[in-house]
Parts: C-alpha cells; sequence; structure tokens
C-alpha cells in the first residue's frame, strides 16, 4: 500500500468492481437508468449490466450539431451530455392525469391515474442536472399546489451523480455557478472517474447503505490530485453568460431589433425548451373513448414556441416567433428570478445543441445585453 | 341516428384505411352512427345525405367539381381527410408543370382521358368545416374527430410542429446527429414522430404546422450541403399545392435559376 494512502478513507472502487455497484442496487430493489448510446446519441435508458454503458465514448457538441466518438478510453462518463438526462423520467414527456368513467345511470366517476413507481436509480448525473433538478423540485413541489405525479416519483428515486471530467464545446454551466463539480447535496453517491476506478462517497443516509455493500479501498491523495486537476480543466469553458442575474438587463432590452433577427432564424420548433432540463411547461387534453363512457384527462409537454401556449379565449397573443422567442429568453433568464429567485438556466448547453439551425442563446444575450444595438 | 358518409375523389384510398383498419372501434362506431355512404365497406349511395361527411382524394377531373358541390350540399359537416383532399396532394406536382403535356407523353391515347388541368384541394372549390392532414391520416385523427362532434364539441386543430413530438417521443434528432435534412421542423404534427423513431427524416407528409418559418429550414439544408433544386424538392413533394410549401419551393427553384 503506498504512503500517501489513507486508510480510513474507504472510498474508492476499482473500475473492473463496477457492475457490484449496479447489483447492490438492483438488490436494494431499485431499477437501474443510466447512460447508453442509442440512436447516435447518449441517453438515459434501463441497464443492468455494466457492458451496456458508454465506455470510452466523448461527445461532440456545436450549435445544431452532435456527434459520437469513440477514443477508446475505458472511461464510463468521458461523455458530457446527450438530450435528456432526469426530466423525462420525472416529468413524464406524456402521462395520464386522471380518468372518469360514466356507470349505467349516466354518474360519473372520476379516479387518479397515478400508479405507485417502483425506485429508480439514475447513474451519471451532472451537476447541471441536480441544479436543473432542484429547479423543477422548486416548480412541482413547493407552494399551495404539489404536483402529485411529479412527487410520487421523485420520492422513490436515487441518483448517483458524477463530476464532470471534461466540459462539451457548448457547456457554460462554470458561468451559472452550477458545474462542472457537484458542489452542495441533492445525490445520494458521488463519483468522480479516473482511468482504473472511482473516487466514490455518499451524499445521503440512502447513499451510506449502499456504500458499504461495495467492495471499497482507499484511495490515494494523488488520485485525488488528478480528479482536482480534470476538474479545473472542465472548467474552461468556450461559452459563458455575463451574470447570473439577467432580470433587469433583459427586461429593459424588449424592443431590441435583436429579437426581429431573431424572428428570421428561428423556427420556433420548441426543441431548445424540450431539451431544456428546466422547461416545466405542458398543455392538457381529454381522450374520450369512442362509445363515449370513459375519458383519459392528459398532460403532454408544452412549448413557448406553440401558438397554443398564448392562446387566450380566440386570441393568440404570441403570434409571431419574435414574441416567442423573447418569452422564452426572458422567462428563463429574468423573469424566473422573480418566481424561483433565481435564473432558469443551469449553463447545460442542450437548447444550443439541439436547435436544429443552431441559434446559440449566449451569443444572442450577448448581443441583446450587451448594447450592440445592430447586432 | 347521426349519419356519416365517406366519399372518395382523385386518391389512392388509402386513408379510407383509417376506418377499415380500426378494429373492434369501427364495430363501436358502426353501432353509433349510421354509415350511408362508404364504397370500400360496400355501402355505396353517393347522394346519401349525411350529418358528417369525410371526404377523401383532391379535385383533379371534371366529374370531381359536379360531385363535390352535390355533396357539400348533402352534408352537414364536411371534413377532407389526407393529403390530397387537404391540400391536392401528390398528383397537385403536376401544377407545378404542364399536366397535359405529361399525359401525353406517358399515355398512348391521352385523348380519352379526362382530368383537369390541375390537382386541387376540396377547400378550393366548397366550404370545407375541418381539415385532417397526413397521408395517410390515422384512425386516432379520424376517430378523435367524430368523437369530438358526437359531444357537440369541435374537433382540436392539431397543428404544431412534428418536432416537439418527436423530442416527446425521445428521438434523437436526425439533423443534428447526422445532418439529415429533416421536414419536421416546418411540418405539422399528428402521426407521432413516426419517420424520425425510424431513424429518418421526416419528408412532410402531414402538411405545414402554424407558423412555418421554411426560409430558415431551407437555409439549414443549404448548410447541409443541398443544392437549391433539391431543397425545392423537399418542399415540393406530397403537400406541394398548400401555400407555405408552394412558396418555398418555388423561391428555392428561382434560386437554382439565378445560377
Ligand atoms: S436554457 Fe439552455 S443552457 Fe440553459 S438550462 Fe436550458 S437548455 Fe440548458
Ligand atoms: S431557438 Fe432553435 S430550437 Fe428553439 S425554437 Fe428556435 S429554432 Fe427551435
Ligand atoms: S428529427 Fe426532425 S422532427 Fe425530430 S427534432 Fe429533429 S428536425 Fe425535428
Ligand atoms: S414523420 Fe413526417 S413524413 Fe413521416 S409520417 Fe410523420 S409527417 Fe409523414
Amino acid at each position: 500500500m503506498s504512503q500517501d494512502t489513507d486508510q480510513t478513507r474507504l472510498d474508492y472502487l476499482d473500475r473492473p468492481q463496477f457492475q457490484s455497484l449496479l447489483d447492490v442496487l438492483q438488490d436494494a430493489g431499485f431499477r437501474c437508468v443510466g447512460p447508453q448510446v442509442s440512436d447516435h446519441a447518449i441517453v438515459f435508458e434501463e441497464i443492468s449490466y455494466v457492458g451496456q454503458l458508454p465506455t470510452g465514448m466523448v461527445d461532440r457538441q456545436g450549435p445544431g450539431r452532435y456527434t459520437l466518438k469513440d477514443t477508446g478510453t475505458g472511461r464510463f462518463f468521458y461523455w458530457v451530455s446527450g438530450p435528456q438526462a432526469l426530466k423525462p423520467h420525472l416529468f413524464l414527456p406524456r402521462e395520464v392525469l386522471w380518468q372518469v368513467d360514466r356507470d349505467d345511470d349516466g354518474k360519473l366517476h372520476f379516479s387518479s391515474a397515478c400508479g405507485q413507481p417502483q425506485g429508480v436509480a439514475f447513474i451519471g448525473v451532472r451537476s447541471c442536472d441536480l441544479a436543473a433538478l432542484d429547479l423543477l423540485d422548486r416548480h412541482f413541489l413547493q407552494g399551495d399546489y404539489v404536483d402529485s405525479a411529479y412527487q410520487s416519483r421523485r420520492q422513490q428515486i436515487f441518483i448517483i451523480a458524477v463530476n464532470c471530467a471534461r466540459s462539451a464545446e457548448t457547456c457554460f454551466c462554470h458561468s451559472t455557478g452550477d458545474g462542472p463539480q457537484v458542489r452542495g447535496g441533492g445525490y445520494d453517491l458521488l463519483l468522480s472517474e479516473l482511468d482504473e476506478g472511482f473516487i466514490i462517497t455518499s451524499g445521503s443516509s440512502k447513499g451510506d447503505e449502499i456504500l458499504v455493500r461495495l467492495p471499497l479501498r482507499a484511495s490515494t491523495n494523488q488520485q485525488h490530485e488528478q480528479v482536482r486537476q480534470e476538474l479545473v480543466s472542465a472548467e474552461q469553458q468556450q461559452r459563458s453568460l455575463p451574470s447570473t442575474d439577467l432580470n433587469e438587463k433583459l427586461m429593459s432590452q424588449l424592443e431590441h431589433p435583436r429579437w426581429d433577427d431573431l424572428q428570421e432564424r428561428c423556427l420556433s420548433c420548441g426543441n431548445c425548451t424540450a431539451v431544456c432540463p428546466t422547461c416545466f411547461c405542458h398543455s392538457e387534453i381529454d381522450h374520450p373513448g369512442l362509445n363515449g363512457m370513459t375519458s383519459e384527462h392528459i398532460r403532454e409537454w408544452d412549448s413557448c414556441f406553440t401558438s397554443g401556449h398564448s392562446y387566450i379565449h380566440g386570441h393568440v397573443l404570441r403570434d409571431d416567433t419574435r414574441k416567442r422567442y423573447r418569452q422564452w429568453l426572458t422567462h428563463k433568464l429574468a423573469t424566473w428570478h422573480d418566481q424561483y429567485q433565481r435564473s432558469g438556466c443551469v449553463g447545460c448547453g442542450r437548447c444550443i445543441t439541439w436547435c436544429p439551425v443552431g441559434i446559440d442563446l449566449t451569443e444572442e444575450v450577448a448581443v441583446i445585453c450587451g448594447g450592440d444595438a445592430h447586432g | 341516428m347521426v349519419s356519416v358518409a365517406i366519399h372518395k375523389f382523385s386518391s389512392c384510398d388509402g386513408c379510407q384505411l383509417a376506418f377499415l383498419n380500426a378494429g373492434q372501434d369501427l364495430i363501436t362506431l358502426s353501432n353509433m352512427v349510421e354509415i350511408v355512404n362508404f364504397a370500400e365497406a360496400g355501402i355505396v349511395d353517393t347522394r346519401a345525405k349525411a350529418d358528417i361527411a369525410f371526404v377523401e382524394g383532391s379535385i383533379s377531373t371534371p366529374e370531381d367539381l359536379e360531385r363535390i358541390s352535390d355533396i357539400r350540399h348533402n352534408s352537414n359537416y364536411l371534413i377532407t381527410i389526407g393529403a390530397c383532399a387537404t391540400a391536392g396532394g401528390l398528383q397537385a406536382l403536376r401544377n407545378l408543370a404542364n399536366g397535359k403535356e405529361w399525359i401525353a407523353d406517358i399515355y398512348a391515347t391521352a385523348d380519352t382521358i379526362s382530368a383537369l388541368p390541375t390537382s386541387t384541394p376540396i377547400s378550393d372549390h366548397v366550404k370545407v368545416d375541418l381539415e385532417l392532414w397526413g397521408c395517410p391520416v390515422s384512425t386516432r385523427q379520424v376517430f378523435t374527430a367524430i368523437r369530438s362532434l358526437l359531444f357537440d364539441v369541435l374537433p382540436r386543430d392539431e397543428h404544431d410542429k412534428l418536432c416537439l413530438e418527436c423530442k416527446r417521443q425521445g428521438v434523437s434528432c436526425v439533423m443534428v446527429t447526422q445532418g439529415i435534412p429533416c421536414m419536421g421542423p416546418v411540418t405539422r404534427t399528428g402521426c407521432g414522430a413516426l419517420c424520425p423513431r425510424h431513424g429518418r427524416d421526416c419528408y412532410a407528409c402531414y402538411g405545414p404546422a402554424e407558423n412555418p418559418n421554411t426560409d430558415a429550414l431551407g437555409k439549414r439544408f443549404a448548410g447541409l450541403g443541398l443544392v437549391s433544386g433539391q431543397i425545392a424538392a423537399r418542399f415540393h413533394f406530397i403537400n406541394s399545392a398548400s401555400p407555405d410549401f408552394r412558396q418555398a419551393g418555388l423561391n428555392w427553384k428561382d434560386k437554382g435559376n439565378d445560377g
């Protein structure tokens, strides 16, 4: 054993032992959901064995561009992000909220459609994802109206976070204060990946219970130092926002000519809002059975880029893309402060990557808030 | 009992399959309404009065022209089903060419063919109460519309962009990951993002969505390496006679001609 180990600090899991983490989680009753390569991207799907992880894969991201490359390293978490992480698992893209049945006497019977979800362990959650989760919690769980569908799933999850060893070209979490290092809580276990294994720590009592069942050994100071160095290099990001609070600045620029320019370029397709881990807008529709005896009340993801989003009694308030893009940016970065006491952006860069025409909100903010009126 | 008629004009008959493929729901429906005309199912009375009339196919022959005004007259609520009835269909490509010449080029006895020089949507000729897009429309669309009308509720217009549904379905965008020129950002939702779910691009069989930015998408296609003629062909395909796509295609064609 080398001299720089601290035998009281059992926090190192050798890479060949990683399967034991999955086994222990499954044994504890969790369904494991983790990163996998599917359809040319990293997506979160059910996994049960290590071989399903995206070993050696890195993501190359740019405005409107996402490709994967196999680097040949043995790392499981060298990629940074895919189109989605936790959001679609907690705030489902489409779900039945309640159902109504008509009996033979014509009386209506309402019933909740929310089931009792099984525990899910999410593996590979990033710092920005945790910050986004905190925002979704503020929206769905705080105040007088708790969303029971979200809550029932939220209570069942176990989070295995991972520190980012690299940033994607589109990341700017360092400037929003949400990454790349996981600080504060919000996780049950936290991994820092090295070539040969993982430094693993617990952030909750649920995490402690799993941790004690793993075949851990002591880490070295050198390993901790290497994690630190990788985090420092991950902080060197190409993009940034000028401030964590743009409320006043943006709201004073509602007539900036750049909004007209955006009207020309933006497809008003809603991809940015769908991939944004903090966007929570939805609409509700009813789906009656053909015989008229039953009906389902369905909630599905909506977006400020649809006309329905601002439809009020025969009138669409935001009837063009200029107003819709402005709504998206000013809500996300400005009025979110009034609603949730912080910006709605965690700097994950997804809206830049997954915009089919590569509109980059950091660039738009620089023009709109930077006083360059002619962009 | 509410009466329902299903009429056919110039089309492939595929949209009527939305009824025939409905399985149990078709039996349920036939107990709830009276189907007064549905040639594909063997019920023929094209002049029957109907509370709800579904119309498949475009106006493509002189005979079509006469028959559609009769049907309008005999129907209370008229719904077009599919790209042909709603936007002129694939056969409207002839509107952009010389239809007469095409016929002469292909058929030996062109003079025995009675066709109008254009293929046009039903709404060019009579008032249409609801348009259901798609090539073909789905069982879900037609049955949802019927159910709403039986409740005396106006059916919901599904006109958002396909991309939003693509994301709900958890598909990784084919344009972003593979540079495939996808029409989803200007195309109307309704199919459940069928093509991207199978790893290919949308070719806009559901027609234009509300507020489509065809210019920006065309420019993106150019950035992906498509030349003007190829971009024009993306817009001039199944729904070439819908005004948004027609104009977008013509603009790109012009750009090609300018060199
Ligand atoms: S606005 Fe964009 S960068 Fe910010 S959290 Fe949403 S998707 Fe990520
Ligand atoms: S910014 Fe991009 S992703 Fe968002 S609506 Fe506009 S074109 Fe779509
Ligand atoms: S694959 Fe097509 S429909 Fe889906 S998000 Fe991308 S551009 Fe939109
Ligand atoms: S993805 Fe596009 S082309 Fe394919 S079925 Fe849907 S609307 Fe039609």
